[in-house]
């Protein structure tokens, strides 16, 4: 048996990382165990002319298809959308788009302001001062003065606007319609110690400049520096209870594949919304026959994940290509709730630029403009480097039928059962894709481009895992307390994006980070009752 | 799927420097180019390789309405090595390297584009 700690999280990503960092100053013995390993810049696509290949080999968003050593499949015959995630120190912000909107106030009164789905147990301002030190923290590019949001700051000077934020924002400002750069977690100037974003555009399949805020280079290298221990390779399997029903540890199984028991005075789960359920319900036993922390049954229900439409069109005279960070600005014109549009709540659009020379030939062969043949160069150069458009982030409600469970038959390499998603569109979701499609299509034509495909929901964009174990203030509609306790279990803690109440319209980070910087604070506030 | 064209200054798909690429880069497609080669054969009634221009013409028509998934692994597997030739890279006015280290240049824009977003005032809701 390992020598107990005060505090073990389980799951070193975007989350993980922040309670690590937020917790060191306690000076507590911490540990976090990681089922992934460390990626080097090195190692990313970028360095190479197979750049774009390799999103579809070992740097897949899809854990399906990547298959690596640190990945579980994940079953999901019974959803429309895929789940994307990437396992390893810095978890999901390794492929993440870094795009870094905020929640907005209406989105934590969803219940009050439009009767529909819960209110969550906190407000915007609770985690104001949390988004605040997390922008600071993971150095977010602005520009200040957003209408859509309540005054914020910014960290960093915001993202150049390119061709594509010209040529989509004139359209905008013609049909009168809200649009802003985008918050994002890139450095557009060097900044503590991390490089300047030299636009390589290939975010999604990791920086190898090293300018994109991921944890394994913001809260990961000074939560180390203060002790806190990162241990890799090492994927649990269970939560340990004991006689008082308390968490006592977990079972694990390091990087040799040797199972072993790591003792704990307090558990912090930060595996995500698929990962956190599935590690709750691997951990049943006589005394939580439902999965640890279940009492409610709301384990793994309310899976929420924002269906995403895409809108491209392309344009005579040359854009931006695959050329600089994929985002670039926002617009939440259709943000807040307007019932005349058919649909409750809303969406964001991201503006996106265009896309590598693959990428076009994919999308454009599926979508019959380039054929196979004949005529397939001179419809490519139509298509090549002069693509934008934008994809709409649509909020899905919870819905208690959406749901991660586990899966009877199929296992990891460790032989733990894996996740297994059932999810389907509700009808507000597919009615707001529509809009959005709609609306899209007519901010192209505004800008002057031809050949506009709207497609969703994507399939291969279940990016943002969300509710699978959520906050309330009643034991009986929630997993966990309103500062991220379980109900169940008072040494036992979630901090990840399960625990969301409702998912907004917005990508979560940002938001996940606020609320892992709270829960870390609360612990901190009531460290000499923290049980009680 | 890609043919050569003199115009543009490309060879085809079926260059042999590409279809090599092709073949050894097939990685986590391999199965679903094998089951497609066979599904080809099938419609073939024998080998797709032995048949005329204009049957495998009619016969991979076929195929792409009976089986679209795995002809667009086909076409995945194909332009990912395709376009990342030199002689490719070339013709579409691309610099031969890795986006890294050099990367690109984007241009700022024209920031006074934002100055009637502003002028609008506030859109959320408070709460
Ligand atoms: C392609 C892509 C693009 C994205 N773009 C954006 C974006 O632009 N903006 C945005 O806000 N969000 C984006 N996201 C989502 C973002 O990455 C997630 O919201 C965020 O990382 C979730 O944080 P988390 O802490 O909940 O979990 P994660 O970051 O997923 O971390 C969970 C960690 O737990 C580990 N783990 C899980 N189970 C175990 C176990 N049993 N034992 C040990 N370790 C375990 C995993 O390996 C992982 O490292 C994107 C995601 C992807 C994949
Ligand atoms: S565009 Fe910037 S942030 Fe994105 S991968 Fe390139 S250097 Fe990194």
């Amino acid at each position: 048996m390992e020598p107990a700690v005060d505090v073990l999280i389980v799951g070193a990503g975007a989350s993980g990382a922040v309670v690590a960092w937020s917790l060191a100053e306690t000076r507590m013995r911490i540990l976090c165990l990681e089922q992934g390993d460390w990626v080097k810049q090195a190692e990313f696509p970028s360095n190479g002319r197979d750049w774009e290949a390799r999103q579809f080999g070992d740097f897949s968003i899809s854990p399906n298809r990547r298959g690596n050593a640190a990945d579980y499949p994940i079953h999901e015959e019974a959803s429309p959308i895929k789940v994307a995630n990437f396992n390893g120190v810095g978890g999901g912000t390794i492929l993440y788009a870094a795009h870094f909107p905020r929640l907005h106030p209406s989105d934590f009164r969803v219940r009050t302001l439009d009767g529909v789905a819960d209110d969550w147990p906190i407000d915007y301002r609770t985690l104001e001062p949390y988004f605040a030190q997390n922008d600071r923290q993971m150095g977010i590019a602005a520009l200040a003065g957003d209408p859509a949001y309540p005054p914020k700051d910014a960290v960093l000077p915001p993202l150049p606007l390119g061709r594509t934020g010209v040529v989509i924002g004139r359209a905008m400002n013609k049909l009168g319609w809200h649009w802003w750069p985008a918050d994002a977690a890139i450095g557009t100037r060097e900044f503590e110690g991390r490089a300047k974003c030299v636009n390589l555009g290939h975010c999604i399949a990791g920086c190898a400049q090293g300018a994109k805020a991921t944890t394994d280079i913001t809260y990961w290298p000074e939560a180390i520096r203060q002790r806190v221990e990162l241990r890799t390779r090492c994927r649990v399997r269970e939560i340990t209870t004991n006689e008082t029903g308390m968490a006592s540890g977990v079972i694990y199984y390091d990087a040799e594949g040797i199972e072993r028991f790591q003792p704990a005075e307090i558990v912090v789960v930060a595996c995500n919304g698929v990962g956190t359920p599935r590690l709750l319900l691997n951990s049943a036993s006589s005394r939580f026959p439902r999965g640890l922390a279940n009492s409610s049954g709301l384990v793994g229900r309310n899976l929420m994940f924002h269906p995403y439409a895409s809108i491209r069109g392309y344009f005579d005279e040359r854009t931006d290509g695959y050329r600089g960070p994929h985002i670039c600005a926002w617009s939440q014109e259709f943000y807040e709730t307007d019932r005349s549009r058919g649909f409750v709540r809303g969406y964001t659009y991201q503006i996106v630029r265009g896309q590598g020379p693959v990428l076009t030939a994919m999308t454009g062969m599926a979508s019959g403009r380039i054929p196979w043949g004949e005529g397939h160069h001179d419809a490519y150069r139509r298509l090549f480097d002069r693509s934008a458009g934008m994809v709409s982030v649509c909020e899905d409600l919870p819905e208690a039928h959406n749901t991660v469970t586990l899966d009877p038959a199929l296992k990891d390499a460790h032989g733990i059962p894996v996740p297994r998603i059932s999810y389907t569109l509700s009808e507000n979701s597919r009615r707001m894709l529509d809009h959005s499609m709609a609306r899209g299509t007519e901010i192209l034509e505004a800008a002057g481009a031809r050949d506009i495909v709207a497609e969703g929901p994507l399939a291969h964009a279940g990016w943002h895992l969300l509710g699978t174990a959520r906050m309330g203030a009643d034991p009986e509609r929630s997993v966990v307390n309103p500062w991220g306790r379980c109900h169940d279990v008072k040494n036992l803690f979630i901090v990840d994006g399960s625990l969301f109440v409702t998912a907004g319209g917005v990508n979560p980070t940002a938001t996940i980070q606020a609320l892992a910087l709270y829960v870390a604070d609360s612990i901190k506030q009531r460290l000499a009752n923290l049980f009680d | 799927m890609i043919p050569p064209s003199a115009a543009h200054g490309v060879p085809g798909a079926d260059d042999d420097a590409i279809f090599a690429d092709i073949a050894a880069s097939l990685d986590r497609d391999f199965d679903s180019v094998r089951q497609s080669i066979r599904q080809l054969d099938a419609l073939a009634g024998g080998a797709f390789a032995d048949r005329t221009a204009d049957e495998r013409q009619a016969i991979v028509q076929q195929f792409r309405d009976r089986y679209p998934a795995l002809a667009a692994v086909l076409v995945a597997v194909v332009v990912r090595c395709y376009y990342r030739d030199d002689r490719v890279m070339r013709s579409l006015r691309m610099e031969l390297r890795p986006p890294f280290p050099l990367g690109f240049e984007v241009e700022n824009g024209d920031w006074s584009l934002l100055d009637p977003v502003r002028a609008r005032g506030k859109i959320y809701r408070d709460a």
